[in-house]
């Protein structure tokens, strides 16, 4: 549905009139096009009726540039040894210099290849979130990113770290990964920043899993300041027996939003999306998902716990769409929020969308506070209040991180969470 | 042990216990019969301190102490227990951090070392070898999953771990096949001691074949009506609560 027309804000003719296509210029100009006819969305467009972005953008910030050599090298003390791949962008630029291929892989920057000239589906994104205004963004703006090609049946560990410097700048990064047929690969990927800051962070990362081939991704995002705006768009498109397992822990600062947009094109494949949302202060969290079965025989599983305090605010949208020759689709979401004060809220939204009729699909969504009867039944075994509280709600939230493949990843994540749940409490 | 001295308490604005007056001595398993609605549940729960029970006049009183300032962590470092009737899943929390979370907290409260997690597992072990609690249910979410019997298990294993002053079984026969009573009475019956008191509350007196009880008292209307010896249930077996209702009603 398209919104009515309305008159440009400075913003977004800022953004308009910033465009100068370097490379891609097709590609560029055709989601130019669409965002300039539409502009930022708003309440009154259906897919970002919770997140009001057009609102939020007060400005159109001055693109970061090019990191110098002291953030560099903050960002090198920041990064433990790599394990195999590591891409490494800060404020959207490649950082060849933090950066490390490993063998059956090829890295190359995106710039890089959008100056030779390369558009091809890997960097369009399979057409998946083309007409969603942030991913339209920034398909018009982007910068640079990592471009991961991993070879039929290599095997990979792949890092993305990406690093917002500080400072009040704009940055459009874009990360592709390709897995040829039958690869396998872990994926991790870190979203921090330096330090808090008033920026606009526009991230896109497109995947493609081939037949047969298989990722673990596992996303973390912090750190960010409370003035900040952050949009990451997940695209994914999966071919036949594709195997894919994403679990994204996010607890950072100021209005971010998820959007996954995911297309299982080929026949029995498997697609997993869970997450752990912590929101506290003024913090707003949209986590949107679009999944797609467009083929026979796939199977998809969505689980995201959120976990509201203060005056924060929490979105869930999934949306699961299956076609009408998506014959045998088994699908099931599960989002559960937890309120922790009066004044936290919290919008879920799960939408089932299906033109097939031999499927099994289901969903559940709950918005609830912490249950009495189970405090009083720890408090009755002699574990005071507080702590009884603060378990649950662990609790709550690791049954999301339950989910993560790696076991020191599972305990740094759950430390990380009782850190975030100790300090609330101060 | 317990003493309860003319207590009146209200849930939701609605006067539940009016002047419920009762004593269990050290050693003593003292049963609390009486019909649906009577106030039994009301009692195990005002006893041990769960929000929403107010009470409006009396005291409580635990070896002395008058326990109903305290909250419900604090009555239980003190040594009340509370095995429930229908026991609370706890997900996310595997059985054995619950458990050590308890003990700990508990011994933190009285002033004593936390216990050593060899010596916790040692503990655990022995208590859930008696129980027939397998090591595999140690490691689910508490209570998430399992029979009703199993359920009533873990509440009993909760009691040998902490080892009350003095405990309140709130039907703990309810939900529960013979085989299943057996095992969780014989639990029960080995924590019995000299130093030990227990109310154990209950509909049925199928129980007390199992718990054998020094004394019978009959709640009904939210007090106690009548008290006797073990024949006091088997007589209640035989010719039902009627005659407490009917002697209220008139």
């Amino acid at each position: 549905m398209n919104a009515p027309a309305r008159p440009r804000n400075a913003v977004e003719t800022a953004l308009i009139d910033s465009f100068a296509p370097a490379g891609a210029r097709a590609l560029r100009e055709a989601a130019m096009a669409r965002f300039a006819a539409r502009g930022l969305p708003t309440r009154r467009d259906e897919p970002w009726h919770y997140t009001d972005l057009r609102g939020a953008m007060r400005d159109a910030l001055p693109l970061a540039g090019a990191p110098d050599a002291t953030i560099i090298a903050a960002v090198r003390a920041r990064l433990a040894p790599a394990r195999g791949v590591r891409a490494v962008l800060i404020d959207g630029h490649y950082v060849s210099g933090l950066s490390q291929g490993a063998e059956g892989v090829r890295l190359a920057p995106l710039a890089a290849a959008l100056a030779e000239g390369a558009a091809d589906d890997m960097i369009a994104g399979y057409g998946l979130g083309a007409g969603d205004a942030a991913v339209d963004l920034n398909t018009a703006l982007m910068q640079d990113g990592a471009l991961i090609d991993v070879s039929a049946g290599a095997d990979a560990d792949i890092e993305i770290v990406d690093v917002a410097a500080g400072g009040a700048r704009a940055s459009y990064g874009r990360s592709a990964l390709r897995m040829g047929k039958g690869a396998r690969a872990r994926l991790v990927e870190t979203r921090l920043a330096l330090a808090p800051a008033a920026n606009q962070r526009n991230a896109a990362l497109i995947i493609d899993i081939g037949d047969l081939a298989a990722l673990e991704h596992v996303v973390e995002t912090r750190g960010d300041g409370e003035e900040a705006v952050q949009v990451q768009s997940l695209m994914v498109r999966m071919g036949r027996a594709a195997r894919f397992e994403s679990f994204a822990l996010t607890m950072t600062g100021g209005l971010w939003r998820r959007q996954i947009f995911a297309r299982l094109d080929g026949e029995g494949a498997h697609f997993a999306l869970r997450g752990a949302s912590l929101l506290h202060r003024r913090q707003h969290g949209d986590t949107t998902l679009v999944v797609e079965h467009n083929a026979r025989e796939c199977e998809s599983r969505e689980f995201f716990r959120t976990i509201v305090d203060d005056e924060a605010t929490g979105v869930f949208q999934g949306k699961i769409v299956v076609r009408s020759h998506a014959q045998k689709t088994d699908g099931a979401m599960k989002a559960n929020a937890l309120l922790l004060r009066d004044g936290a809220g919290m919008f879920n939204k799960p939408e089932l969308e299906i033109f097939a009729d031999d499927v099994a699909c289901g969903h559940g969504a709950t918005v609830a506070q912490l249950d009495e009867a189970q405090v009083f039944y720890a408090q009755a075994r002699g574990i005071p209040r507080r702590i009884a509280e603060a378990m649950l709600v662990e609790a709550f939230a690791g049954e999301a991180v339950d989910y993560v493949p790696d076991e020191a990843l599972r305990e740094r994540f759950r430390a990380e969470i009782h850190d975030w749940l100790a300090a609330g409490d101060a | 042990m317990l003493e309860i001295r003319n207590l009146h308490a209200s849930v939701g604005g609605k006067q539940i216990i009016n002047g419920l007056t009762l004593r269990v001595k050290a050693g003593e398993v003292a049963a609390v019969m009486g019909p649906n609605g009577s106030g039994k549940s009301t009692l195990s729960y005002v006893i041990s301190g769960r929000a929403g029970y107010e009470v409006t006049d009396g005291e409580v009183l635990l070896n002395g102490e008058n326990i109903l300032e305290l909250s419900p962590d604090l009555r239980a470092a003190r040594g009340l227990f509370l095995a429930f009737q229908y026991p609370l899943e706890i997900p996310g929390v595997a059985t054995m951090t619950f458990l050590k979370a308890a003990m700990n907290a508990q011994r933190k409260a009285r002033g004593e070392a936390e216990l050593s997690t060899p010596e916790f597992m040692k503990r655990v072990r022995a208590a859930s070898d008696k129980l027939g609690v397998r090591q595999e249910m140690l490691r689910r979410p508490l209570n998430v999953g399992f029979s009703g019997g199993e359920k009533k298990r873990m509440e009993v294993l909760q009691m040998a771990l902490l080892e009350p002053k003095f405990g309140i079984l709130d039907e703990t026969d309810s939900g529960l096949d013979i085989d299943a009573l057996r095992v969780v009475s014989e639990g029960v019956n080995a924590l019995r001691s000299p130093e030990r008191g227990f109310l154990v509350i209950t509909h049925y007196q199928r129980l007390l074949d199992h718990i054998k009880p020094d004394t019978v008292h009959v709640l009904s209307k939210g007090r106690i009506v009548k008290t006797g010896g073990p024949e006091l249930a088997l007589e209640l077996e035989q010719n039902g609560y009627r005659d407490y209702v009917a002697e209220e009603a008139a």
